[in-house]
Protein backbone atom coordinates (compact mmCIF):
# COMPACT_ATOMS: atom_id res chain seq x y z
CA UNK A 1 0.00 0.00 0.00
CA UNK A 2 2.68 2.61 1.01
CA UNK A 3 4.84 1.35 -2.16
CA UNK A 4 1.47 2.51 -4.21
CA UNK A 5 0.76 5.94 -2.30
CA UNK A 6 4.74 6.67 -2.69
CA UNK A 7 4.33 5.87 -6.73
CA UNK A 8 1.47 8.22 -6.58
CA UNK A 9 2.73 10.89 -5.13
CA UNK A 10 5.68 10.84 -7.60
CA UNK A 11 3.21 10.75 -10.49
CA UNK A 12 1.36 13.31 -9.08
CA UNK A 13 4.00 15.69 -8.52
CA UNK A 14 5.35 15.50 -12.22
CA UNK A 15 1.38 16.20 -13.40
CA UNK A 16 1.42 19.29 -10.97
CA UNK A 17 4.60 20.22 -12.81
CA UNK A 18 3.38 20.26 -16.06
CA UNK A 19 -0.44 21.56 -14.80
CA UNK A 20 1.21 24.89 -12.53
CA UNK A 21 1.95 26.13 -16.16
CA UNK A 22 -1.05 25.38 -17.80
CA UNK A 23 -3.35 26.81 -14.74
CA UNK A 24 -0.25 30.35 -14.52
CA UNK A 25 -0.96 30.81 -18.42
CA UNK A 26 -4.80 30.56 -18.18
CA UNK A 27 -4.89 33.07 -14.78
CA UNK A 28 -3.25 35.55 -16.97
CA UNK A 29 -4.55 34.96 -20.53
CA UNK A 30 -7.42 32.64 -20.84
CA UNK A 31 -6.11 30.53 -23.28
CA UNK A 32 -6.47 26.98 -22.77
CA UNK A 33 -2.89 26.14 -23.79
CA UNK A 34 -2.23 23.21 -25.61
CA UNK A 35 1.05 23.83 -26.89
CA UNK A 36 2.60 24.09 -23.28
CA UNK A 37 2.91 19.91 -24.03
CA UNK A 38 4.99 20.94 -26.92
CA UNK A 39 6.85 23.01 -24.64
CA UNK A 40 7.25 20.20 -22.08
CA UNK A 41 8.31 17.36 -25.05
CA UNK A 42 10.86 19.90 -25.96
CA UNK A 43 12.01 20.28 -22.37
CA UNK A 44 13.12 16.80 -22.40
CA UNK A 45 14.65 16.35 -25.84
CA UNK A 46 17.32 19.89 -24.54
CA UNK A 47 17.73 18.47 -21.41
CA UNK A 48 18.95 14.71 -22.85
CA UNK A 49 20.54 17.13 -25.12
CA UNK A 50 22.74 18.28 -22.91
CA UNK A 51 22.95 15.43 -20.82
CA UNK A 52 24.37 13.67 -23.50
CA UNK A 53 27.15 16.15 -24.33
CA UNK A 54 28.00 17.76 -20.38
CA UNK A 55 26.84 14.71 -18.33
CA UNK A 56 25.78 17.46 -16.00
CA UNK A 57 22.34 16.95 -14.73
CA UNK A 58 22.32 20.51 -13.46
CA UNK A 59 23.38 21.87 -16.51
CA UNK A 60 20.72 20.06 -18.45
CA UNK A 61 17.79 21.21 -16.25
CA UNK A 62 19.13 24.74 -16.25
CA UNK A 63 19.69 25.28 -20.36
CA UNK A 64 16.69 23.15 -20.77
CA UNK A 65 14.49 25.63 -18.73
CA UNK A 66 16.20 28.74 -20.70
CA UNK A 67 15.72 27.26 -24.31
CA UNK A 68 11.92 26.69 -23.55
CA UNK A 69 11.30 30.02 -21.78
CA UNK A 70 12.48 31.34 -25.09
CA UNK A 71 9.92 28.93 -26.73
CA UNK A 72 7.26 30.05 -24.42
CA UNK A 73 7.84 33.35 -24.85
CA UNK A 74 7.69 33.00 -28.56
CA UNK A 75 4.74 31.33 -28.65
CA UNK A 76 3.13 33.99 -26.58
CA UNK A 77 4.45 36.76 -28.43
CA UNK A 78 3.49 35.94 -32.15
CA UNK A 79 0.98 33.34 -31.71
CA UNK A 80 -1.41 34.56 -28.44
CA UNK A 81 -0.74 38.07 -28.36
CA UNK A 82 -2.07 38.86 -31.55
CA UNK A 83 -5.08 36.53 -31.03
CA UNK A 84 -6.53 37.78 -27.64
CA UNK A 85 -9.32 40.17 -29.01
CA UNK A 86 -10.72 37.17 -31.15
CA UNK A 87 -13.30 34.63 -29.96
CA UNK A 88 -12.01 32.08 -26.86
CA UNK A 89 -11.67 29.45 -29.46
CA UNK A 90 -9.35 30.78 -32.05
CA UNK A 91 -5.97 30.85 -30.14
CA UNK A 92 -7.31 27.07 -29.08
CA UNK A 93 -7.40 25.94 -32.44
CA UNK A 94 -3.91 28.22 -33.15
CA UNK A 95 -2.81 26.19 -30.09
CA UNK A 96 -3.68 22.57 -31.35
CA UNK A 97 -1.90 23.55 -34.60
CA UNK A 98 1.36 24.14 -32.93
CA UNK A 99 1.21 21.26 -31.18
CA UNK A 100 0.62 18.91 -33.75
CA UNK A 101 3.65 21.32 -36.00
CA UNK A 102 5.55 20.48 -32.67
CA UNK A 103 5.15 16.80 -32.60
CA UNK A 104 6.09 16.35 -36.04
CA UNK A 105 8.97 18.63 -35.80
CA UNK A 106 10.63 16.29 -32.89
CA UNK A 107 9.24 13.85 -35.03
CA UNK A 108 11.82 14.75 -37.76
CA UNK A 109 14.57 15.94 -35.58
CA UNK A 110 14.97 13.40 -32.86
CA UNK A 111 13.65 10.17 -35.11
CA UNK A 112 10.61 8.23 -34.20
CA UNK A 113 12.34 5.97 -31.93
CA UNK A 114 12.58 5.83 -28.13
CA UNK A 115 15.75 7.48 -26.83
CA UNK A 116 16.88 6.13 -23.40
CA UNK A 117 17.53 9.08 -20.79
CA UNK A 118 19.75 6.96 -18.51
CA UNK A 119 20.94 9.33 -15.53
CA UNK A 120 23.15 7.33 -13.08
CA UNK A 121 23.06 9.41 -8.86
CA UNK A 122 25.28 8.96 -6.43
CA UNK A 123 23.09 6.66 -4.48
CA UNK A 124 20.54 4.24 -6.21
CA UNK A 125 17.95 3.77 -3.79
CA UNK A 126 16.16 4.00 -0.45
CA UNK A 127 14.64 1.13 1.83
CA UNK A 128 11.90 2.29 4.39
CA UNK A 129 10.43 -1.13 5.42
CA UNK A 130 8.64 -2.76 2.58
CA UNK A 131 8.84 0.32 0.67
CA UNK A 132 11.72 1.27 -1.83
CA UNK A 133 12.15 5.05 -3.27
CA UNK A 134 14.61 4.86 -6.07
CA UNK A 135 17.18 7.87 -6.64
CA UNK A 136 15.23 9.18 -9.25
CA UNK A 137 11.99 9.58 -7.42
CA UNK A 138 14.16 11.18 -4.75
CA UNK A 139 15.19 13.48 -7.68
CA UNK A 140 11.59 14.10 -8.68
CA UNK A 141 9.79 14.89 -5.55
CA UNK A 142 13.19 16.90 -4.18
CA UNK A 143 13.12 18.95 -7.90
CA UNK A 144 9.00 19.37 -8.00
CA UNK A 145 9.55 20.98 -4.03
CA UNK A 146 12.07 23.29 -5.21
CA UNK A 147 10.05 24.66 -8.64
CA UNK A 148 6.63 24.97 -6.66
CA UNK A 149 8.46 26.59 -3.52
CA UNK A 150 10.37 29.10 -5.89
CA UNK A 151 6.87 29.56 -7.82
CA UNK A 152 5.10 30.51 -4.43
CA UNK A 153 8.35 32.70 -3.73
CA UNK A 154 7.98 34.75 -6.96
CA UNK A 155 4.52 35.03 -6.85
CA UNK A 156 3.96 36.05 -3.24
CA UNK A 157 7.25 38.03 -2.67
CA UNK A 158 8.25 39.74 -5.21
CA UNK A 159 7.30 43.39 -6.81
CA UNK A 160 6.46 41.11 -10.33
CA UNK A 161 4.66 38.40 -8.60
CA UNK A 162 1.95 41.00 -7.06
CA UNK A 163 1.53 42.68 -10.60
CA UNK A 164 0.78 39.34 -11.48
CA UNK A 165 -1.71 38.39 -9.11
CA UNK A 166 -2.85 42.17 -10.02
CA UNK A 167 -3.17 40.90 -13.28
CA UNK A 168 -4.42 37.52 -12.65
CA UNK A 169 -7.42 38.97 -10.74
CA UNK A 170 -8.66 41.54 -13.36
CA UNK A 171 -6.27 42.64 -16.24
CA UNK A 172 -8.24 45.82 -17.20
CA UNK A 173 -7.80 47.02 -13.57
CA UNK A 174 -4.84 46.32 -13.02
CA UNK A 175 -3.68 48.20 -16.39
CA UNK A 176 -5.48 51.35 -15.18
CA UNK A 177 -3.11 50.87 -11.76
CA UNK A 178 -0.26 51.72 -13.93
CA UNK A 179 0.89 47.87 -13.76
CA UNK A 180 3.30 46.86 -16.72
CA UNK A 181 1.41 44.19 -18.51
CA UNK A 182 3.58 43.21 -21.24
CA UNK A 183 5.65 42.24 -18.31
CA UNK A 184 3.36 40.42 -16.29
CA UNK A 185 2.94 38.01 -19.12
CA UNK A 186 6.42 37.69 -20.63
CA UNK A 187 7.60 36.75 -16.89
CA UNK A 188 4.24 34.37 -16.67
CA UNK A 189 5.23 32.49 -19.92
CA UNK A 190 9.06 32.62 -19.04
CA UNK A 191 7.93 30.96 -15.53
CA UNK A 192 5.28 28.70 -16.51
CA UNK A 193 7.74 26.66 -19.77
CA UNK A 194 11.07 26.57 -17.45
CA UNK A 195 8.68 24.74 -15.43
CA UNK A 196 7.38 22.85 -18.17
CA UNK A 197 10.90 22.40 -19.39
CA UNK A 198 12.10 20.77 -15.67
CA UNK A 199 9.36 18.17 -15.89
CA UNK A 200 9.56 17.14 -18.98
CA UNK A 201 13.38 16.66 -17.80
CA UNK A 202 12.17 14.44 -15.05
CA UNK A 203 9.75 12.61 -16.71
CA UNK A 204 11.73 11.56 -19.48
CA UNK A 205 14.54 10.57 -16.37
CA UNK A 206 11.54 8.55 -14.54
CA UNK A 207 10.48 6.39 -17.36
CA UNK A 208 14.27 6.38 -18.87
CA UNK A 209 13.08 7.34 -22.23
CA UNK A 210 12.44 10.64 -24.28
CA UNK A 211 10.00 9.64 -27.59
CA UNK A 212 8.41 12.40 -29.52
CA UNK A 213 4.56 11.87 -28.54
CA UNK A 214 5.29 11.54 -24.75
CA UNK A 215 3.49 14.68 -25.02
CA UNK A 216 0.18 13.85 -26.30
CA UNK A 217 -1.43 12.27 -23.30
CA UNK A 218 -0.43 15.14 -20.97
CA UNK A 219 -1.68 17.44 -23.72
CA UNK A 220 -5.41 17.01 -22.65
CA UNK A 221 -4.89 15.08 -19.03
CA UNK A 222 -3.51 17.96 -17.89
CA UNK A 223 -6.87 20.29 -18.59
CA UNK A 224 -8.36 17.65 -16.23
CA UNK A 225 -5.90 18.31 -13.55
CA UNK A 226 -6.31 21.96 -13.50
CA UNK A 227 -9.81 22.01 -14.04
CA UNK A 228 -10.09 19.97 -11.53
CA UNK A 229 -7.89 22.57 -9.33
CA UNK A 230 -10.43 25.46 -10.32
CA UNK A 231 -8.70 27.09 -13.27
CA UNK A 232 -5.75 29.85 -12.56
CA UNK A 233 -5.62 28.39 -9.09
CA UNK A 234 -1.90 27.80 -8.54
CA UNK A 235 -2.93 25.69 -5.22
CA UNK A 236 -5.78 23.84 -5.99
CA UNK A 237 -3.90 22.69 -9.47
CA UNK A 238 -0.95 21.36 -7.12
CA UNK A 239 -3.65 19.40 -4.88
CA UNK A 240 -5.67 18.24 -7.99
CA UNK A 241 -2.17 16.64 -9.77
CA UNK A 242 -1.91 14.68 -6.65
CA UNK A 243 -4.90 13.75 -6.05
CA UNK A 244 -5.27 12.68 -9.65
CA UNK A 245 -1.89 10.83 -9.87
CA UNK A 246 -3.13 9.00 -7.05
CA UNK A 247 -6.08 7.83 -7.51
CA UNK A 248 -4.25 6.42 -10.82
CA UNK A 249 -2.18 4.57 -8.95
CA UNK A 250 -4.31 3.51 -6.68
CA UNK A 251 -6.92 1.99 -8.56
CA UNK A 252 -4.76 0.61 -11.43
CA UNK A 253 -3.38 -1.43 -8.82
CA UNK A 254 -6.17 -2.26 -6.75
CA UNK A 255 -8.88 -2.81 -8.94
CA UNK A 256 -7.18 -3.77 -12.22
CA UNK A 257 -8.32 -2.60 -15.41
CA UNK A 258 -11.89 -1.21 -15.14
CA UNK A 259 -11.21 1.52 -16.70
CA UNK A 260 -7.69 2.62 -18.55
CA UNK A 261 -5.96 5.13 -16.69
CA UNK A 262 -6.49 8.11 -18.91
CA UNK A 263 -9.94 7.59 -18.14
CA UNK A 264 -9.79 8.33 -14.58
CA UNK A 265 -8.38 11.72 -14.12
CA UNK A 266 -11.55 13.28 -16.63
CA UNK A 267 -14.46 10.61 -14.97
CA UNK A 268 -13.11 11.90 -11.72
CA UNK A 269 -13.41 15.53 -13.09
CA UNK A 270 -16.86 15.40 -14.49
CA UNK A 271 -18.41 14.11 -11.27
CA UNK A 272 -16.65 16.59 -9.22
CA UNK A 273 -17.87 19.43 -11.51
CA UNK A 274 -21.21 18.29 -12.10
CA UNK A 275 -21.55 18.61 -7.72
CA UNK A 276 -19.23 21.96 -7.74
CA UNK A 277 -18.69 23.56 -11.27
CA UNK A 278 -15.71 26.20 -10.16
CA UNK A 279 -13.62 23.13 -9.69
CA UNK A 280 -12.35 21.91 -6.08
CA UNK A 281 -10.54 25.38 -5.00
CA UNK A 282 -12.04 27.38 -7.42
CA UNK A 283 -13.69 30.84 -6.94
CA UNK A 284 -17.22 31.02 -8.08
CA UNK A 285 -17.90 31.76 -11.40
CA UNK B 1 -6.49 8.39 -59.21
CA UNK B 2 -9.17 6.23 -59.83
CA UNK B 3 -12.61 7.12 -59.72
CA UNK B 4 -13.23 4.58 -56.76
CA UNK B 5 -10.56 6.90 -54.83
CA UNK B 6 -12.11 10.21 -55.49
CA UNK B 7 -15.15 8.45 -54.67
CA UNK B 8 -14.17 8.00 -51.01
CA UNK B 9 -12.86 10.93 -50.11
CA UNK B 10 -16.10 13.16 -51.96
CA UNK B 11 -17.71 10.80 -49.32
CA UNK B 12 -15.65 11.33 -46.50
CA UNK B 13 -15.62 14.94 -47.06
CA UNK B 14 -19.41 14.94 -47.26
CA UNK B 15 -19.34 13.47 -43.26
CA UNK B 16 -17.30 15.40 -42.16
CA UNK B 17 -19.40 18.66 -43.77
CA UNK B 18 -22.13 17.34 -41.70
CA UNK B 19 -20.23 17.07 -38.45
CA UNK B 20 -18.65 20.12 -38.85
CA UNK B 21 -22.18 21.92 -39.62
CA UNK B 22 -23.55 20.10 -36.95
CA UNK B 23 -20.70 21.74 -34.24
CA UNK B 24 -21.41 24.84 -35.54
CA UNK B 25 -24.94 25.04 -34.16
CA UNK B 26 -23.44 24.61 -30.78
CA UNK B 27 -20.42 26.33 -31.16
CA UNK B 28 -21.00 28.99 -34.13
CA UNK B 29 -24.77 29.85 -33.35
CA UNK B 30 -24.97 29.39 -29.50
CA UNK B 31 -21.34 29.65 -28.59
CA UNK B 32 -20.87 27.21 -26.84
CA UNK B 33 -17.74 25.45 -26.88
CA UNK B 34 -17.75 21.87 -27.38
CA UNK B 35 -14.16 19.62 -27.89
CA UNK B 36 -16.10 16.49 -27.98
CA UNK B 37 -18.12 16.13 -30.86
CA UNK B 38 -16.32 13.29 -32.14
CA UNK B 39 -18.12 11.14 -29.01
CA UNK B 40 -21.67 12.04 -30.66
CA UNK B 41 -20.09 11.17 -34.21
CA UNK B 42 -19.24 7.42 -32.32
CA UNK B 43 -22.50 7.27 -30.53
CA UNK B 44 -24.47 7.71 -34.13
CA UNK B 45 -22.13 5.00 -35.61
CA UNK B 46 -22.64 2.29 -33.27
CA UNK B 47 -26.06 2.84 -32.32
CA UNK B 48 -27.36 2.27 -36.12
CA UNK B 49 -24.61 -0.63 -36.37
CA UNK B 50 -26.01 -2.24 -33.61
CA UNK B 51 -29.75 -1.57 -34.75
CA UNK B 52 -28.98 -2.98 -37.52
CA UNK B 53 -26.89 -6.05 -36.51
CA UNK B 54 -28.63 -7.42 -33.87
CA UNK B 55 -32.22 -5.59 -33.95
CA UNK B 56 -32.67 -6.43 -37.20
CA UNK B 57 -33.58 -2.63 -38.43
CA UNK B 58 -32.91 -1.11 -41.73
CA UNK B 59 -30.47 1.44 -42.61
CA UNK B 60 -33.35 3.72 -43.67
CA UNK B 61 -35.12 2.79 -39.58
CA UNK B 62 -31.80 2.90 -37.99
CA UNK B 63 -30.74 6.47 -39.41
CA UNK B 64 -33.40 8.38 -37.78
CA UNK B 65 -33.49 6.41 -34.42
CA UNK B 66 -29.73 6.83 -34.17
CA UNK B 67 -30.60 10.52 -34.65
CA UNK B 68 -33.15 10.31 -32.23
CA UNK B 69 -30.77 8.68 -29.76
CA UNK B 70 -27.45 10.72 -30.07
CA UNK B 71 -29.62 14.10 -29.87
CA UNK B 72 -31.13 12.76 -26.38
CA UNK B 73 -27.68 12.06 -25.39
CA UNK B 74 -26.30 15.60 -26.52
CA UNK B 75 -29.59 17.35 -24.89
CA UNK B 76 -27.81 15.42 -21.12
CA UNK B 77 -24.46 17.59 -22.63
CA UNK B 78 -27.28 20.41 -23.06
CA UNK B 79 -27.74 20.20 -19.53
CA UNK B 80 -24.98 20.05 -18.07
CA UNK B 81 -23.74 23.17 -19.64
CA UNK B 82 -26.50 25.11 -17.76
CA UNK B 83 -23.87 24.25 -14.68
CA UNK B 84 -20.47 24.20 -16.38
CA UNK B 85 -19.53 27.56 -18.58
CA UNK B 86 -16.82 28.25 -20.77
CA UNK B 87 -14.06 27.05 -20.70
CA UNK B 88 -14.83 24.48 -18.03
CA UNK B 89 -17.34 23.51 -20.17
CA UNK B 90 -14.88 22.98 -22.99
CA UNK B 91 -12.59 20.82 -20.80
CA UNK B 92 -15.67 18.82 -19.53
CA UNK B 93 -16.70 17.97 -23.35
CA UNK B 94 -13.01 16.99 -23.59
CA UNK B 95 -14.29 14.19 -20.72
CA UNK B 96 -16.97 13.60 -21.89
CA UNK B 97 -15.12 12.17 -25.25
CA UNK B 98 -12.74 10.03 -23.18
CA UNK B 99 -15.50 8.64 -21.34
CA UNK B 100 -18.06 7.70 -24.11
CA UNK B 101 -14.74 6.33 -26.06
CA UNK B 102 -14.31 4.38 -22.86
CA UNK B 103 -17.25 2.96 -22.58
CA UNK B 104 -16.89 1.37 -26.25
CA UNK B 105 -13.83 0.08 -25.69
CA UNK B 106 -14.35 -1.94 -22.57
CA UNK B 107 -17.96 -2.77 -22.66
CA UNK B 108 -18.32 -6.36 -25.01
CA UNK B 109 -21.80 -5.63 -25.73
CA UNK B 110 -20.18 -2.69 -28.15
CA UNK B 111 -17.80 -5.15 -29.40
CA UNK B 112 -14.93 -4.28 -27.42
CA UNK B 113 -11.43 -2.68 -28.69
CA UNK B 114 -11.79 -4.64 -31.82
CA UNK B 115 -15.12 -2.61 -32.75
CA UNK B 116 -17.97 -3.60 -34.79
CA UNK B 117 -17.53 -5.78 -38.16
CA UNK B 118 -20.19 -6.38 -41.12
CA UNK B 119 -22.03 -3.72 -40.97
CA UNK B 120 -24.31 -3.96 -44.09
CA UNK B 121 -24.51 -1.78 -46.93
CA UNK B 122 -27.81 -0.01 -47.25
CA UNK B 123 -30.38 -1.31 -49.80
CA UNK B 124 -32.77 0.48 -51.70
CA UNK B 125 -35.53 -1.79 -53.14
CA UNK B 126 -33.98 -4.73 -52.62
CA UNK B 127 -30.64 -4.15 -54.11
CA UNK B 128 -27.39 -2.88 -52.28
CA UNK B 129 -26.88 0.50 -53.76
CA UNK B 130 -23.03 1.12 -55.40
CA UNK B 131 -20.34 3.35 -53.86
CA UNK B 132 -21.55 6.36 -56.52
CA UNK B 133 -25.29 6.35 -55.25
CA UNK B 134 -24.10 6.92 -51.62
CA UNK B 135 -21.67 9.29 -52.04
CA UNK B 136 -25.04 10.60 -53.64
CA UNK B 137 -26.61 9.79 -50.37
CA UNK B 138 -24.72 11.29 -48.62
CA UNK B 139 -24.54 14.61 -50.70
CA UNK B 140 -28.11 14.66 -50.37
CA UNK B 141 -27.79 14.86 -46.71
CA UNK B 142 -25.81 17.45 -46.37
CA UNK B 143 -27.92 19.71 -48.68
CA UNK B 144 -30.12 18.29 -46.05
CA UNK B 145 -28.03 20.04 -42.72
CA UNK B 146 -27.20 22.60 -44.58
CA UNK B 147 -30.49 24.06 -45.49
CA UNK B 148 -31.72 22.70 -41.52
CA UNK B 149 -29.10 25.24 -40.41
CA UNK B 150 -29.72 28.21 -42.77
CA UNK B 151 -33.45 27.57 -41.68
CA UNK B 152 -32.38 27.57 -37.83
CA UNK B 153 -30.26 31.09 -38.54
CA UNK B 154 -33.61 32.84 -39.88
CA UNK B 155 -35.46 31.69 -37.23
CA UNK B 156 -36.49 32.56 -33.90
CA UNK B 157 -34.18 29.84 -32.41
CA UNK B 158 -31.34 31.34 -34.75
CA UNK B 159 -31.99 34.38 -33.13
CA UNK B 160 -32.21 33.34 -29.25
CA UNK B 161 -29.04 31.20 -29.99
CA UNK B 162 -27.22 34.29 -31.53
CA UNK B 163 -28.36 36.46 -28.57
CA UNK B 164 -27.23 33.60 -25.87
CA UNK B 165 -23.52 33.86 -28.24
CA UNK B 166 -23.51 37.15 -27.36
CA UNK B 167 -24.50 37.69 -23.96
CA UNK B 168 -25.87 35.44 -21.90
CA UNK B 169 -26.72 37.81 -18.94
CA UNK B 170 -28.53 40.08 -21.43
CA UNK B 171 -30.30 37.58 -22.67
CA UNK B 172 -31.30 36.29 -19.32
CA UNK B 173 -32.33 39.75 -18.33
CA UNK B 174 -34.50 40.72 -21.40
CA UNK B 175 -36.87 37.50 -20.93
CA UNK B 176 -35.12 34.54 -22.69
CA UNK B 177 -35.48 30.93 -21.36
CA UNK B 178 -31.79 30.26 -22.18
CA UNK B 179 -32.13 27.07 -19.99
CA UNK B 180 -34.30 25.65 -23.13
CA UNK B 181 -32.71 27.14 -25.98
CA UNK B 182 -28.94 26.10 -25.45
CA UNK B 183 -30.58 22.50 -24.57
CA UNK B 184 -32.19 22.39 -28.03
CA UNK B 185 -28.82 23.87 -29.47
CA UNK B 186 -27.04 20.71 -27.89
CA UNK B 187 -29.78 18.32 -29.18
CA UNK B 188 -29.42 19.10 -32.63
CA UNK B 189 -26.12 19.57 -33.29
CA UNK B 190 -25.18 16.41 -31.24
CA UNK B 191 -27.97 14.56 -33.53
CA UNK B 192 -26.99 15.98 -36.86
CA UNK B 193 -23.28 14.23 -35.66
CA UNK B 194 -25.58 11.44 -34.91
CA UNK B 195 -26.15 11.30 -38.62
CA UNK B 196 -22.72 11.65 -40.01
CA UNK B 197 -22.12 8.99 -37.69
CA UNK B 198 -24.65 6.38 -39.17
CA UNK B 199 -23.12 7.44 -42.87
CA UNK B 200 -19.72 6.56 -41.67
CA UNK B 201 -20.39 2.99 -40.14
CA UNK B 202 -22.13 1.84 -43.08
CA UNK B 203 -19.95 3.27 -45.48
CA UNK B 204 -16.90 1.83 -43.69
CA UNK B 205 -18.81 -1.25 -42.28
CA UNK B 206 -16.50 -1.44 -39.77
CA UNK B 207 -16.15 0.50 -36.58
CA UNK B 208 -13.74 0.97 -33.75
CA UNK B 209 -13.90 3.30 -30.96
CA UNK B 210 -10.48 4.41 -32.34
CA UNK B 211 -12.30 6.04 -35.02
CA UNK B 212 -14.02 8.61 -32.31
CA UNK B 213 -11.33 9.85 -30.16
CA UNK B 214 -10.31 13.09 -29.32
CA UNK B 215 -8.02 13.97 -32.23
CA UNK B 216 -11.54 13.36 -34.55
CA UNK B 217 -13.24 16.29 -32.24
CA UNK B 218 -10.14 18.66 -32.28
CA UNK B 219 -10.36 18.03 -36.64
CA UNK B 220 -14.05 18.96 -36.59
CA UNK B 221 -13.19 22.24 -34.33
CA UNK B 222 -9.95 23.28 -36.73
CA UNK B 223 -12.17 23.28 -39.35
CA UNK B 224 -14.79 24.74 -38.11
CA UNK B 225 -12.90 27.60 -37.20
CA UNK B 226 -10.48 27.86 -40.18
CA UNK B 227 -13.63 27.73 -42.33
CA UNK B 228 -15.29 30.33 -40.49
CA UNK B 229 -17.71 29.33 -37.30
CA UNK B 230 -21.16 31.10 -37.27
CA UNK B 231 -21.81 31.68 -41.07
CA UNK B 232 -23.00 28.04 -43.35
CA UNK B 233 -20.61 28.54 -45.82
CA UNK B 234 -17.33 28.88 -43.37
CA UNK B 235 -17.82 25.11 -42.21
CA UNK B 236 -18.90 23.65 -45.67
CA UNK B 237 -15.87 24.94 -47.51
CA UNK B 238 -13.63 24.69 -44.19
CA UNK B 239 -14.43 21.02 -44.01
CA UNK B 240 -14.14 20.65 -47.83
CA UNK B 241 -10.88 22.28 -47.98
CA UNK B 242 -9.18 20.64 -44.71
CA UNK B 243 -10.52 17.18 -45.57
CA UNK B 244 -9.24 17.63 -48.82
CA UNK B 245 -6.12 19.03 -47.71
CA UNK B 246 -4.05 15.68 -46.26
CA UNK B 247 -4.94 13.90 -50.24
CA UNK B 248 -3.79 17.34 -51.70
CA UNK B 249 -0.46 17.12 -49.30
CA UNK B 250 -0.07 13.79 -50.62
CA UNK B 251 3.81 14.62 -52.51
CA UNK B 252 5.25 16.11 -49.04
CA UNK B 253 4.66 12.65 -47.74
CA UNK B 254 6.95 12.32 -44.20
CA UNK B 255 6.42 16.39 -43.79
CA UNK B 256 2.69 15.80 -44.32
CA UNK B 257 1.81 16.60 -40.53
CA UNK B 258 4.25 19.35 -40.14
CA UNK B 259 2.86 21.37 -42.71
CA UNK B 260 -0.97 20.39 -41.54
CA UNK B 261 -0.14 21.63 -38.10
CA UNK B 262 1.93 24.74 -39.90
CA UNK B 263 -0.91 25.38 -42.01
CA UNK B 264 -3.49 25.50 -39.29
CA UNK B 265 -1.50 27.86 -37.16
CA UNK B 266 -0.66 30.21 -39.51
CA UNK B 267 -4.50 30.45 -40.88
CA UNK B 268 -6.05 30.91 -37.69
CA UNK B 269 -2.93 33.80 -36.98
CA UNK B 270 -3.80 35.88 -39.77
CA UNK B 271 -7.28 34.58 -40.54
CA UNK B 272 -8.37 34.01 -37.13
CA UNK B 273 -12.35 34.76 -37.64
CA UNK B 274 -11.94 31.75 -40.30
CA UNK B 275 -10.84 32.06 -44.18
CA UNK B 276 -14.65 32.27 -45.40
CA UNK B 277 -15.84 34.48 -42.35
CA UNK B 278 -17.75 37.18 -41.71
CA UNK B 279 -14.03 39.85 -41.92
CA UNK B 280 -12.59 37.24 -44.44
CA UNK B 281 -9.61 38.63 -46.78
CA UNK B 282 -11.23 36.43 -49.63
CA UNK B 283 -14.54 37.03 -49.17
CA UNK B 284 -14.09 40.72 -49.23
CA UNK B 285 -11.60 40.56 -52.39
CA UNK B 286 -14.80 39.19 -54.12
CA UNK B 287 -17.61 40.88 -53.23
CA UNK B 288 -15.32 44.24 -52.47
CA UNK B 289 -16.37 44.47 -48.96
CA UNK B 290 -18.03 42.58 -46.32
CA UNK B 291 -21.02 40.68 -47.18
CA UNK B 292 -23.59 41.68 -44.65
CA UNK B 293 -22.02 45.27 -45.56
CA UNK B 294 -23.09 43.92 -49.89
CA UNK B 295 -26.42 42.64 -48.91
CA UNK B 296 -27.64 45.59 -46.92
CA UNK B 297 -26.23 48.38 -49.30
CA UNK B 298 -28.48 45.95 -52.40
CA UNK B 299 -31.64 46.18 -49.89
CA UNK B 300 -30.94 49.76 -49.26
CA UNK B 301 -30.93 50.42 -53.07
CA UNK B 302 -34.25 47.90 -53.44
CA UNK B 303 -35.97 49.74 -51.14
CA UNK B 304 -37.75 53.04 -50.70
CA UNK B 305 -35.50 56.25 -50.20
CA UNK B 306 -36.09 57.78 -46.68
Amino acid sequence: MLQQVVNGIIIGSLYALIAVGLTMVYGILRILHIAHAAVFVSGAYLGLLVYTYTQSLILALILAAVGCSIFGWLIQRFLYTPLLTEARIVPLIASVGLFILCEDLFRLLGGPYIRAFKVDLWFDKLIFFDTVVTAHQCLIVIGTAACLVSVYFLINRTKLGLAWQATAQDMDTAKAMGINIKQVINFNFIIASSIAAIAGVLTAINYNSVLPTMGSVPAYKMFAIVVLGGLGSIPGTIAAGLIIGMAETIMSAYFGFIMPRDAIAFSAMILILIFRPQGLFGKGV
Amino acid sequence: MGLGYLTTIGTFVGIYIILTLSLNIISGYAGQISLGHAAFFGIGAYTSALLTLKAGFSFWLALPAAMIIAGFIGAGVGIISLRIKGDFLAVTTIGINFVIVTVFEYSDFFGGAYGIMGIQYPMLFGLKISKFYYLMLVFFFVVVTAFFCFLISKSWIGLALETIREDEDAAEASGLNCAKFKIIAFAMGCAFAGLGGVLYAHFMRFITPNDFTFPVSITIVAMMVVGGMGTIRGPILGALLMAALPELLRPLANYRLLFYGGLIVFMTRFQPQGLFGENAFIIKKLFGQNLRAAFSKRNRAGGEEI
